[in-house]
């Protein structure tokens, strides 16, 4: 005899202790088969597009580049000497965005990193109805430059559920739709 | 014959063990006890959440072992890859991978559960901190490892799941580049961040298998593996539910449209809406909030319980590890005897582990009655109720008795009693956990005069100290030592596994020993009548 003959959780399965069982699966299952799917989620509004506002960009260097003075030279090793030094941190990147006249965005990023050197990074999502909307976005990346640096205008058609990516890309001509 | 005759003296519970149950628990006791009706005690799903949580894994474990090895994990190959494999004949298609996402389901609902039924009964602080601290990561690893599968599927809900995600973890502090911009465009979505969804089912269903071993580290009898009714029930349900409703895909990733519409797995991805609706920062303040508020419950303050753990007398400790190997608790460990006698070993308590349910008393084999010393010492014993007292008061009462031939009845303390074990010929003897009574006790009753003797232990599936009952039953039978003698006569002793309610199951017993004379003769005293 082994402890499992006497242990009574194991035996004594009456044919009602299976139905039992039975019902409690049908009822588990149908809970798991309901809600593994319904109700249906919409993560859009119907008849809504969305615009993405993203991009990843470093900015100006906040400070001209000058040459080392007499002094700064005279505490570096002739072989290391540069012909002049630049600041690193980097501009805050502030963008606008006016959707049908109305200002739907206006955020300023805040460079990356400990000597605030890195990248300005933003995503925004804004949902807007879908159809033709006219977009003006506008950035600015040089902290000495008086006004924006970038600016593009532009009327898109959107389809519902239809997404638009505003992004910066300096090799495509800057602010791209 | 007043009460305090007939009751004897409370057993000083100790947290840990129930409490008096709030409505919460009272609620879910009637319905375990509903289920019960159903299916059987011994069947109750509702006892047996853990072991099926483990089942769903084993299920998820070899159903997602044979779909990484046909699927191609590739961002571009990924949807039309799965798209095939429902194409493949049904045993080892879609309907597999239907299997593995209804598996998933079943696992966190069966894992709230169990979590839920662990709360109300309070086990989570004393002898339960260890498993209930080790239990909250695996919610979260169960949800990460679950969210992530979708995303190897890479159709429109695995897009939105994936972006949903990137866009979560982004209200999070301290992120240089958002993730979400690694999906604004299919051609940022490469084999590179595919390769880490891969890392995110896989890896932390790995995690999650060193998590369930630690989770059950200090259960030696810890089943992970449900009983077989319950198990093959289990699969039924997934085979069926596969077979009725089978998981399709959903259009490939697009990341140029948003889903209109999502059949989502509100199961597993309630957190996207979650946060759609909240807010990603309000939804990691809420689940955060209520992850910590786990975590804290161990060590919120409550009053303590004065109960001492089980206690080693080296003198009559002989280090034959009975003790530890029916800990139920792996509160029990053995050093090397003080006496220095070579190979003899002595068992030491760790007293946060130990529950003081008394197991290990029950199986100390210096705790047999029948050793004719004055002071009965045990290698191992509960200072709250030692086999000394146990001994004392089991002749004294039979003495005591009114009737010619009294019944014993050895019973958990955390039974109420049914009516018919407080005649005045019942003798009831409440233990920690009937697993603390010495199987020798039911012989020695019985010399000492009894009629018979019954052991009231809890229905299956509500042992207090999970195996109490288990252990003291193969005791009982011959088939764990201590043993009780085979020659005790069958007739006259029984086990009964029952709750307050079963009084139907115990009086025809009690009144088989009391006999048919003595049966119609006794009168139920005025105080079985108020009870």
């Amino acid at each position: 005899m082994n402890a499992s003959t006497v242990d009574p959780s194991r035996h004594r399965v009456s044919v009602g202790a299976w139905l039992g069982q039975a019902l409690l699966y049908v009822l588990f299952a149908v809970f798991i088969g309901v809600f593994s799917h319904w109700p249906v989620y919409h993560p859009l509004p119907p008849g809504d597009a969305l615009i993405k506002i993203s991009f990843t960009h470093t900015g100006k260097p906040v400070g001209d580049c000058r040459p080392l003075t007499e002094e700064e030279k005279a505490k570096l090793p002739p072989q290391m000497r540069p012909k002049q030094i630049c600041p690193r941190e980097r501009s805050p990147v502030s963008i606008e965005v006016d959707i049908n006249g109305r200002r739907v965005l206006q955020e300023t990023a805040e460079p990356s990193g400990l000597k605030r050197d890195g990248a300005s990074a933003v995503y925004r999502r804004v949902q807007v109805p879908a159809g033709e909307q006219k977009i003006a976005v506008r950035m600015k990346d040089d902290a000495r430059a008086p006004g924006f640096t970038a600016q593009l205008e532009d009327t898109v058609t959107l389809k519902p559920n239809q997404v638009l990516v505003i992004d910066y890309n300096a090799e495509k001509g800057g602010i791209t739709f | 014959m007043n009460a305090a005759a007939v009751l004897p003296a409370p057993v000083p519970r100790r947290a840990g063990a129930p409490a008096a149950p709030g409505r919460a628990l009272a609620a879910w006791h009637a319905l375990e006890r509903g289920i019960d009706r159903w299916t059987g005690p011994a069947l109750n799903p509702l006892h047996h959440l853990g072991s099926m949580a483990f089942l769903c894994f084993w299920t998820l474990a070899a159903s997602g072992i044979y779909l990484y090895a046909v699927i191609d994990t590739s961002a571009a190959g990924a949807h039309a890859s799965i798209e095939r494999l429902a194409a493949w004949p049904w045993f080892y298609g879609g309907w597999l991978r239907s299997v593995h996402r209804y598996a998933a389901d079943a696992f966190v609902l069966l894992m709230g559960l169990h979590a839920l039924r662990e709360w109300l009964h309070g086990r989570f602080r004393a002898h339960h901190r260890f498993s209930w601290l080790t239990g909250v990561p695996l919610i979260v690893f169960a949800f990460v490892c679950g969210i992530g599968g979708f995303w190897l599927n890479w159709d429109e809900l695995g897009q939105y799941s994936a972006l949903a995600t990137a866009e979560w973890l982004d209200a999070l502090p301290g992120l240089t580049t958002p993730l979400a911009r690694n999906f604004l465009s299919l051609d940022t979505v490469g084999d590179r961040l595919f390769s880490l969804f891969v890392f995110v089912h896989l890896g932390v269903a790995l995690l999650m298998t060193f998590g369930l071993w630690f989770h059950i580290q200090r259960l030696p009898r810890a089943r992970v593996v449900p009983p077989q009714p319950l198990a093959l029930g289990l699969l039924a349900m997934f085979v069926g539910l596969a077979t009725v409703t089978p998981v399709v895909s959903g259009p490939a990733a697009d990341m140029t449209r948003v889903p209109a519409a999502l059949r989502l797995d509100w199961l597993l991805l309630f957190v996207h809406p979650m946060a759609d609706a909240l807010s990603g920062g309000l939804a990691w303040v809420v689940l955060g909030g209520a992850l910590a508020g786990l975590l804290w419950l161990p060590f919120m303050p409550h009053r303590r319980e004065d109960a001492p753990a089980a206690r080693v007398d080296p003198d009559y400790c002989s280090g034959c590890r009975r003790c530890v190997d029916d800990c139920p608790y792996a509160a029990i460990g053995m050093v090397a005897h003080p006496s220095g006698k070579p190979g003899h070993e002595l068992a030491v308590v760790d007293a946060e582990r130990c529950a003081r349910c008394g197991i290990c008393a029950g199986a100390c084999p210096s705790a047999t009655p029948f050793r004719s010393v004055a002071d009965l010492q045990s290698g191992i014993d509960m200072p709250q109720l030692p086999v000394n007292t146990l001994r004392e008061q089991l002749r004294q009462r039979l003495q005591a008795a009114p009737a010619a031939r009294s019944i014993v009845a050895f019973r958990c303390a955390h039974v109420p009693p049914p009516a018919c074990l407080l005649a005045p010929d019942v003798v009831a003897i409440e233990l920690l956990c009937v697993g603390q009574l010495p199987p020798a006790f039911v012989e020695y009753a019985l010399r000492d005069g009894a009629a018979g003797v019954l052991v009231q232990a809890c229905a299956p599936g509500h042992c207090a100290f999970r195996d109490g009952a288990t252990l003291l039953h193969e005791r009982l039978h011959g088939v764990r030592e201590p043993r009780l003698r085979p020659t005790v006569p069958r007739e006259r002793w029984a086990m009964v596994w029952s709750g307050a309610r079963d009084a139907d199951a115990i009086a025809p017993i009690l009144d088989r020993w009391r006999g048919p004379q003595s049966a119609r003769e006794r009168t139920p005293s005025a105080l079985e009548l108020s009870t």
